[in-house]
């Protein structure tokens, strides 16, 4: 049996920092907003000439007035991502940059996706995924609370937060997108890291009911290591898959499975170190879970 | 739990034979029609346009308040009450009456059998309201007022687009209503949207008035640019005829003058009036104003008595092909701006369902060996199950005819990384239970027993994620709901019939083995 609970402090401690961290990044640098939320026109381009690249590509982009451009490589060395704010909604932008840059380039190059997102959609956008992922912290705290005692929703909740947050906190330190499909990604994160809560809890409380003698620090510790081997082995499936998505699903994926690796290593560590540990300070005791089967009857 | 009937071997049997065969009519033609279905891709599989519309009701609601104030005047003067500087500001009209004539004017508009003010009963509110400021009477549309304008010309604007569409002739193109103001136009394979984009911003008002010189003309003047934006001309607001009386406009090659135009059919009470003017006017100039630019301004020189005609305008070939096409399919009730667009080409779809399946096949074969070195036959086991789960989830996405998008394809793998969590679940703890358990069929009870409330709640939660995302995401990111949520009951269904029928004949077999798993 592995001592997880001799760490309980330590890594409370970590994930304070981490968390703490975490706050000060989002807050101060904040996070890099696609066009999907912040608005704005993006251009995936592929060139069929050595010509076209990031440099030549800016300088094109940067005398059209566009307001401020980014160009980016793409995945491989012929696809580049062109970002820029469309400030003033121009109609036929895409029309205008065609022809501008078939004088530089000829026609060795070709749109393979173009987005544009005016203000007013992208405002909608964030607060339709704020929404999102705020209705389902509530409903996963009301379903963990129907499910089991408080302490355990209380517990299950904080280790939810501390996903999403460190999540978005690696987002923000790395300056890396959040986009749409970011937005789906924290939401599986949500569920996952659920999930995994659950299955340990679900021990927790079966071992509390079993046993009056063990005090809830050892108790947990129990309940961890006799999840554990199920616990690392579907983290290792859906990562391996996660893995699979993000080196061989293309580019547009990168993104999205990058969050859902970290939110599944974030989840597996906070089953563990965060919601267990919140069990142990709130000193849930046999009478916890038996208090409720009592109202039950 | 060990114990199986005939009936439910069939039964769980024939299930997943039926949903291979309905997944496996992606890949080929079955000549059933049961069976012919297939699983719709998303625009950014199979490359096409997205485009989001919002209508611009201002001008629709300041005509209307326009109109009202006319209306307004002309039925209280058959009451003998004067009204007194009406006048329209920020959408709201003011007007004044003597004071003996207020209550009349007020009970006029608050009756709910008014003819001038409809009332909806449904909604229990007029379509205008009226308030005495103390200084004049004000009027403006209600909320349901409001909201009526809105969906009719939203009614209306939708038919147009879809007219408009349609005429460019894109495959099975998708219009639909969002909110009262919005319009969403998906163009599947379309990976150039610039022509309909063109031809969906233009609001095709076409109308045909003299060209005058009277700064007094009774019906008033205005100044218009000509579409060289360089040219102006003052025109009367009087119309002739507008697009509303056009039966049809087609683009021709004008042989004399070797210039292509657009010929058109009026209607009889167009062509009445038509012929009408062009005999009383003629020498003088005809202006063909489409949203408030004037086209061209022809001299008439004869009387035209047969209700058609022709507008040229130095247009090439396609120019008069569209103006042809937006002349048929009528004007919108109101100007469209695209507030949202996205497009994909139909290669980087290619390559992103390429992409897609190389990594679910990664994907499955890692968790496959993973799962085969991990449990050896319970691993074999799960990856039997592995399989037809996939088949199945791929069966139900076919039979529902669901759309299939890249983070969709990202669903489907991530099902095939958690669907192994139900059986790991089950077996970890049938390895417990067989620990203080000489009898291997009751550990396998236990097992599946007392594993059974940490797997539904761990399928719920994901289940509650997936159903916040169906409903709050959009495009794509639905389709990524989509697979995540139809996964997790199949996922439940193979554990719980097909792996459970498995281990069921395995540990049965294996009834005194010391060690089952």
């Amino acid at each position: 049996m592995i001592a997880f609970n001799k760490y309980y402090n330590h890594f409370n401690l970590l994930s304070s920092v981490l968390i703490v961290a975490s706050l000060l990044l989002l807050i101060f640098k904040g996070l890099n907003f696609g066009i999907d939320f912040k608005g704005g026109t993006l251009i995936e381009l592929r060139a069929s000439d050595s010509k076209i690249n990031v440099g030549s590509l800016r300088d094109r982009f940067n005398q059209m007035d566009l307001g401020d451009v980014s160009v980016k490589k793409f995945g491989n060395d012929t696809d580049f991502l062109v970002k820029f704010e469309n400030k003033d909604n121009k109609k036929n932008i895409i029309e205008e940059i065609k022809s501008n840059l078939d004088k530089s380039f000829g026609n060795n190059y070709d749109f393979r996706r173009v987005e544009n997102v005016g203000p007013k959609v992208s405002a909608e956008l964030l607060k339709s995924g704020v929404i999102a992922i705020s209705l389902s912290l509530v409903l996963m705290l009301i379903y963990i609370w129907i499910r089991f005692e408080w302490q355990f929703s209380l517990g299950a909740i904080l280790a939810l937060f501390h996903d999403v947050i460190l999540t978005l906190g690696v987002f923000s330190l790395f300056s890396l997108e959040i986009n749409l499909s970011i937005i789906a990604a924290v939401l599986t994160i949500v569920g996952y890291s659920m999930n995994d809560t659950v299955v340990i809890f679900d021990r927790v409380r079966e071992n509390l009911r079993k046993y009056s003698d063990i005090k809830i620090f050892e108790l947990t510790n129990i309940s961890i290591n006799e999840t554990l081997s199920r616990t690392i082995i579907t983290s290792a499936t859906t990562l391996l898959a996660l893995l699979a998505i993000y080196f061989f699903g293309g580019e547009i994926l990168k993104g999205f499975s990058l969050a859902m690796i970290l939110g599944v290593v974030f989840g597996t560590y906070s089953s563990i170190y965060i919601a267990n540990t919140v069990l142990v300070r709130l000193r849930v005791s046999q009478k916890t879970v038996l208090r409720e089967d009592d109202q039950n009857n | 739990m060990l114990y199986f009937s005939k009936l439910r071997i069939i039964f769980v049997t024939l299930f997943s034979v039926l949903f291979i065969l309905i997944a496996s009519s992606n890949l080929f033609k079955f000549d059933d029609n049961f069976f012919d279905k297939k699983i719709n891709l998303g625009l950014d599989l199979q490359g096409g346009s997205y485009l989001l519309l919002e209508i611009d009701n201002e001008p629709v609601i300041e005509q209307k308040l326009q109109n009202l104030t006319t209306i307004i005047r002309n039925y209280f003067k058959e009451k003998n009450i004067k009204i007194n500087n009406i006048k329209i500001d920020n959408q709201n009209i003011f007007f004044n009456v003597s004071d003996n004539d207020k209550q009349s004017v007020l009970d006029v508009f608050q009756d709910e059998n008014s003819d001038l003010n409809p009332y909806y009963p449904r909604f229990k509110s007029h379509q205008l309201e009226i308030e005495d400021t103390g200084l004049n009477l004000k009027v403006n549309f209600s909320r349901q007022g409001l909201i009526k304008l809105k969906t009719s010309s939203q009614d209306q604007a939708i038919e147009i687009v879809r007219r408009r569409v349609d005429e460019v002739g894109t495959n099975e193109p998708n219009i639909l209503k969002r909110g009262n103001n919005r319009i969403l136009v998906e163009l599947p394979g379309l990976d150039d949207p610039m022509r309909i984009k063109s031809l969906l911003g233009k609001t095709a008002n076409l109308t045909f008035r003299f060209v005058t010189n009277d700064e007094n003309d009774r019906f008033g003047v205005e100044k218009l640019k000509f579409e060289n934006g360089l040219e102006e001309a003052t025109v009367s607001k009087r119309i002739i005829i507008s697009g509303e009386n056009l039966l049809d406009a087609q683009p021709k090659m004008d042989t004399q003058a070797n210039q292509t135009i657009v010929s058109f059919t009026l209607d009889r009470a167009g062509a009445k009036r038509f012929g009408k003017a062009t005999s009383t006017g003629i020498g003088k100039q005809l202006a063909i104003v489409l949203d408030g630019k004037i086209i061209s301004a022809p001299v008439v020189r004869d009387t035209i008595a047969s209700g058609s005609g022709q507008i040229s305008g130095g247009f090439t070939f396609q120019t008069a092909t569209d103006l042809a096409l937006l002349l048929r399919s009528g004007a919108l009730p109101a100007p469209l701006e695209i507030i949202e667009e996205r497009t994909v080409g139909p290669d980087l779809g290619q390559d992103s369902i390429n992409a897609g399946m190389i990594a679910l096949a990664i994907g499955f074969l890692l968790v496959i060996i993973f799962m085969f070195i991990k449990y050896k036959i319970f691993g074999l086991i799960t990856n039997v199950t592995l399989i037809v789960n996939l088949f199945i989830l791929l069966g139900v996405l076919t039979l529902f005819e669901a759309t299939l998008t890249l983070p969709g394809i990202a669903g489907i793998i991530l099902t095939v990384g958690m669907a192994v969590d139900a059986n790991v679940l089950i077996f970890e703890r049938i390895k417990e239970e067989s620990k203080g358990e000489s009898n291997n069929i009751l550990a396998f009870d236990g097992g599946y027993t007392k594993s059974r409330t940490a797997i539904l709640d761990a399928n719920i939660t994901t289940l509650l994620a997936a159903i916040i995302l169906f409903f709050m995401g959009s495009g794509p990111v639905k389709g990524f709901a989509v697979t995540l949520g139809v996964g997790i009951f199949t996922t439940l269904f193979s554990v719980y019939f097909i792996a459970r029928l498995f281990t069921s004949i395995y540990v049965s077999r294996n009834k005194n083995k010391e060690k089952l798993i």
